[in-house]
């Protein structure tokens, strides 16, 4: 089957042929009846709008990055011309390139393994509380979850602001520490702590609330069995809940990598709208080539570079949700 | 503590202390920048400039809100934003709708490689493809236009409507529909009567939540509107005053950005994580 078949009504196969195999693992009577044509008919509306603005700007994008785009094309004076591969010679040969990919791989990393850490201790930890402790924190975690993430800026940015925040006036308490004033902006690395922290405390709820339904679903008696096969509560952890909620915790992981790379408004607004240099990830950094250098080609390149870099853990995922979609 | 309990229960019950100890921190945790918001909006603006702050709240006033009404046009970017929101939700339930029913209720040759395309798509960074879009509206002649953004939008929340959809499509028993169709229902008017009947919560929380999604969203708002179209994320994003960053009025804005998402967010949020992880664990 071509890809063309999922764009191209026109190939559909005659209604006349037995069902497909294979496409239903177990043919439990899924029905032809309609014709085939029916389905393409009410798939048409999403698949157009998807091409439209998804799969054109794709193609677009993998163009562009071969071209020379900037202001004079971008208002027509100049047709884009090819330039084969100068916009990737280019930036992949700029030393401050390669120092935004090591960077943007550190943060999402910590950002996913915080998360995931986290949100673990704290799905297992509502195991072991009582009832109204539960319900509390499950109160906090859904609303900061259900924050939107400007406002969940803008409050970091307060929390954290050098000379009223109330973070540097609560450290300050503590005997021997005086960090009022202490601007946590004025360094990268640190900036980007907070900004982790502020990505890390808006990502843990989903993980949290995910990992507990699935704890939900670990079946006691094997946790018992291991139990009294003399298993530690560590063991009971490692040799049993994990294992059974491994499905969960891939698409977990992979989601957090994929959303973690894709880091934009919390730098950017922290930022002002001008990420230094220092802050910039590959997302803000592609932004900065594009709209503040007008170099769009450039941009591009960057941005198809971070969507390559993604590919592998987007097929983990695919595996993951296909694995799931076909337990139906 | 008291004589009668024996010493194995007692033995838990302070270990069940321990951990709800543990657990009030993590409540705490979690919910400090949500308090602290709510507490900031709510004080008097002088004393959120307080060198020591006090952490409980220090009176009540309204004049952070009327502060930030004043700072900048709020009425304009919120309801454009509604304006946005409420066409995607409304386009794409529809269009989600056909599409997740033909993927969950028709075997056709093709359907695994939609199944495919449409999760892949939702695995796309949108940061990245905010260039060519931008591009492609311009050319279109979309720039500076809430159409513009409406369209781009409905590609965000698609993919993922049309996959949540179909979960909640296939929990319906195939039996229901057929048993109407042997009581002379045609296949249209089986799903009318029955299907969607039993789909309508399902249909509300992932509007719900697309339209949540459609609100939030800044970049796009922020690169495709002018400022002086500018949606509510992006109000509040650029809030800053001549005199530098007041703090109090935008926690109030804030406050007044989040309180209806955030009620929103908790009426359909045990809907859709059930609608998620639905048979992710079956083995």
């Amino acid at each position: 089957m071509s890809a063309a078949d999922t764009t191209t009504p026109a190939k559909v196969p005659p209604p006349r042929q037995a069902p497909p195999p294979g496409v239903p693992e177990r043919p439990r009577g899924k029905r032809t009846s309609g014709g085939s044509a029916t389905p393409w008919l009410l798939l048409a509306p999403c698949l157009v709008v998807l091409a439209l603005v998804m799969g054109y700007p794709l193609v677009r994008l993998v163009t562009l990055s071969f071209q020379k785009f900037g202001q004079s094309q971008l208002w027509g004076f100049q047709p884009p011309e090819s330039v084969g591969f100068d916009n990737f010679s280019k930036v992949l040969g700029d030393g401050e390139f390669w120092q935004v990919v090591l960077r943007t791989v550190i943060f999402a990393a910590g950002s996913v393994i915080f998360t995931m850490v986290l949100g673990m201790l704290v799905a297992l930890l509502l195991q072991r509380v009582s009832g109204w402790v539960k319900t509390l924190v499950n109160i906090a975690l859904v609303a900061s979850w259900g924050m939107p993430v400007i406002v969940a800026t803008t409050v970091f940015k307060w929390l954290f602001d050098a000379d009223y925040g109330i973070l540097n006036a609560l450290i300050s308490k503590l005997p021997g520490v005086d960090l009022i004033g202490h601007n946590w902006f004025a360094s990268g690395p640190e900036g980007l702590a907070v900004i982790m922290l502020l990505v890390v405390w808006g990502a843990v709820p989903f993980v949290v609330i995910t990992l507990s339904a699935g704890l939900t679903q670990v079946p006691q008696e094997l946790e018992e069995a291991a139990r009294l096969d003399g298993a530690g509560a560590w063991g009971v952890f490692r040799y049993v809940t994990l294992p059974i909620l491994k499905p969960i915790i891939v698409m977990l992981t992979t989601l957090s990598v994929i959303w973690d790379m894709g880091v934009f408004p919390q730098v950017f607004v922290m930022r002002g709208g001008h990420p230094e240099a220092e802050f910039q990830l590959l997302t803000t950094y592609s932004y900065d080539r594009a709209f503040v250098v007008n170099d769009y080609a450039q941009g591009s390149a960057i941005a198809l570079i971070t969507v390559v870099l993604l590919l592998g853990v987007v097929a983990v995922y695919m595996r993951q949700m296909l694995k799931i979609g076909e337990v139906e | 503590m008291s004589g009668m309990s024996t010493l194995a229960p007692q033995g838990r019950r302070t270990s069940r202390l321990g951990w709800n100890l543990l657990g009030l921190l993590v409540f705490v945790t979690a919910g400090f920048p949500v308090y602290w918001m709510l507490n900031t909006a709510f004080k008097p603006a002088k004393d959120a400039i307080d060198p020591d702050p006090s952490l409980l709240p220090t009176g009540l006033t309204l004049s952070n809100f009327s502060r930030a009404l004043d700072i900048a046009d709020f009425w304009g970017p919120v309801s454009r934003s509604l304006i946005v929101s409420l066409s995607v939700v409304a386009i794409g339930i529809v269009v989600g709708m056909l599409a997740a029913l033909a993927i969950s209720r028709f075997a056709f040759r093709g359907r695994k490689i939609v199944i495919v395309g449409i999760l892949a798509v939702q695995m796309v960074p949108l940061v990245a493809m905010i260039i060519p879009v931008f591009l492609l509206l311009n050319d279109l002649k979309q720039y500076d236009k809430l159409t513009g953004l409406i369209i781009t939008y409905l590609t965000f929340i698609l993919p993922f409507t049309v996959w949540t959809l179909r979960g909640f499509i296939v929990n319906i028993p195939r039996e229901l529909e057929e048993a109407a169709m042997v009581d002379g229902c045609s296949r249209t008017a089986a799903f009318i009567r029955v299907v969607f009947p039993l789909l309508a919560p399902g249909m509300v929380a992932t509007s719900v939540y697309g339209f949540i999604q459609a609100w939030n969203e800044y970049l796009y708002a922020l690169m495709l509107l002018s400022q002086e179209h500018q949606t509510a994320t992006v109000w509040l994003g650029n809030f800053t005053t001549k005199h530098g960053t007041e703090y109090a009025p935008m926690m109030a804005g804030a406050t007044m950005m989040a309180v209806p998402i955030v009620a929103l967010f908790l009426l359909v949020q045990r809907k859709m994580a059930a609608g998620l992880t639905a048979g992710a664990v079956k083995g």
